[in-house]
């Protein structure tokens, strides 16, 4: 393993060791590693949780232009709560971002779905007021660079996303028109995303995480928006 | 010590794991990182930096209580100690920046089972004191880091046109996406062990022929 040869010869007979030796040892080295273990956790969970937030932010502000301030919120069948408390049950994660002004920009959320390589999750911005997506971004990927990889930078890709139809029925229970990713170059609806050609099941996989995610929350959060205006 | 090798220097001693032992070229040890992450020049060095971190300290306190620690229960408690160290380096990397962390991924937790590290322990720092056990793993983290850095500079220069993301062909660049790829991986390491066998075989053709009229003459 490191190179040196060690000849086999048995080692002299020294006193045999203790049970109680062996436990002590493993049980004062384990206590050690504990302590640093516990230590490193609680020195860095600030630092980590700044983070995580500053990532989000940045992402929501990139699919939202113009927002320069964030709150999140679950929205749940009981309406809409602060993200700060626990987690309702049912509740479905939204990012509510604000302008200078203080007023709603638009409503960024998250949506995931498998990919070619492994699960794609992605962000959207929805318009409250075109009912509408109108801004899309990659959380996390791995596709295939130069292929599936596309879905951040082909600006037809792209196009799908300035406007998105993701309206309700009358009776807000569900998407009037699912949303759907159709063969490249066969989009004829505005609630349709046009595959790029080459990349089919990551185009898909976008698809699918945003109809997944925009039909468990847009009917729980359409008629609660009137608290989010207020709320920034 | 073993018996018949004779004691090294303390330069000898850290420039093993860049040159003679280097982990990846010479020993090839430590692969499933090094074929992983290495897609781009940032993440080889990451890794290597995170590998490096828990090797010394591991090292260090292996070497510490080596005297304690009775042989049948030290496997158990090297991998303790090593598993300790690669959760902080994973919590200190999440801390430093979560672009790296979400890169290398999973690879950072397999640090746990990277064999040159419970191999330097096993085969050197419970045999020596601090000093020599951290100048003997610090060789051994930068000689990984190298290692590492010669596949990734490579991969990523080839397989995106860019080093340290930054482009260097322009536009027209066409890159070699399977460079980024894992066969690029196995490529450029291939080319990487044929380039260094070649030199060794080289400066041992060039010993051989002397050492040849030498035995001749006796």
């Amino acid at each position: 393993m490191s190179g040196e040869s060690r000849p086999m010869a048995t080692p002299p007979a020294g006193p045999a060791t203790t049970s109680t030796a062996m436990i002590a040892t493993l049980g004062l080295v384990a206590t050690l590693c504990g302590i640093l273990i516990v230590s490193a956790y609680q020195g860095t969970l600030e630092a980590v949780s700044a983070n995580k937030r500053i990532v989000l932010e940045r992402a929501v502000f990139r699919v939202i232009p113009g927002a320069v301030r964030m709150k999140s919120f679950y929205a749940s069948s009981a309406g809409i709560v602060p993200a700060e408390g626990p987690q309702p049950k049912e509740g479905v994660l939204f990012h509510a971002a604000y302008d200078q002004a203080g007023q709603l920009k638009g409503i960024a959320a998250e949506g995931a779905a498998a990919g070619y390589a492994d699960v794609v999750r992605v962000l959207y911005a929805y318009d409250p007021a075109r009912q509408a997506i109108v801004g899309f971004g990659v959380v996390a990927m791995r596709e295939t660079p130069g292929i599936g990889d596309k879905i951040l930078t082909d600006p037809a890709f792209l196009k799908n996303f300035e406007a998105l139809d993701v309206s309700l029925t009358a009776d807000m229970k569900t998407l009037a028109n699912a949303v759907k990713t159709v063969k490249h170059g066969s989009k004829t609806q505005p609630w349709q995303i046009d595959a790029i050609s080459g990349a089919t099941v990551t185009s898909k996989a976008v698809g699918k995480g945003i109809n997944d995610s925009a039909q468990r929350l847009l009917p729980l959060l359409v008629p609660n928006l009137g608290r989010l205006e207020t709320a920034g | 010590m073993i018996p018949g090798q004779h004691e090294l220097t303390p330069m000898e001693n850290f420039m093993e794991g860049i040159w003679k032992q280097n982990p990846i070229f010479v020993m090839v040890l430590g692969m499933c990182p090094a074929l992983a992450v290495t897609v781009s020049a940032r993440n080889a060095i990451a890794m290597g930096v995170a590998t490096t971190f828990v090797l010394v300290c591991s090292a260090l306190l292996v070497s510490l209580i080596r005297k304690l620690v009775p042989k049948e229960v030290r496997i158990a408690t090297y991998i303790v100690i090593i598993a300790t160290f690669v959760t902080v380096v994973d919590y200190l990397i999440a801390a430093i920046s979560l672009e790296v962390y979400e890169a290398l991924g999973a690879f950072i937790q397999l640090i746990v089972v990277n064999c040159i590290i419970l191999g330097r322990a096993e085969a050197h720092a419970s045999k020596h004191g601090p000093v020599p056990a951290v100048t003997n793993a610090l060789g051994m983290g930068l000689g990984f880091s190298l290692g590492l850095f010669a596949l990734g500079s490579v991969r990523e220069i080839l397989g995106a046109g860019k080093l340290f993301g930054f482009s260097l062909f322009g536009p027209d660049f066409q890159p070699w996406v399977v460079m980024v790829l894992p066969p690029g991986g196995f490529f450029v390491l291939g080319a990487w062990l044929l380039l260094f066998n070649w030199l060794r075989n080289r400066k041992s053709a060039e010993a051989a022929p002397a050492a040849g009229a030498k035995g001749q003459r006796t």
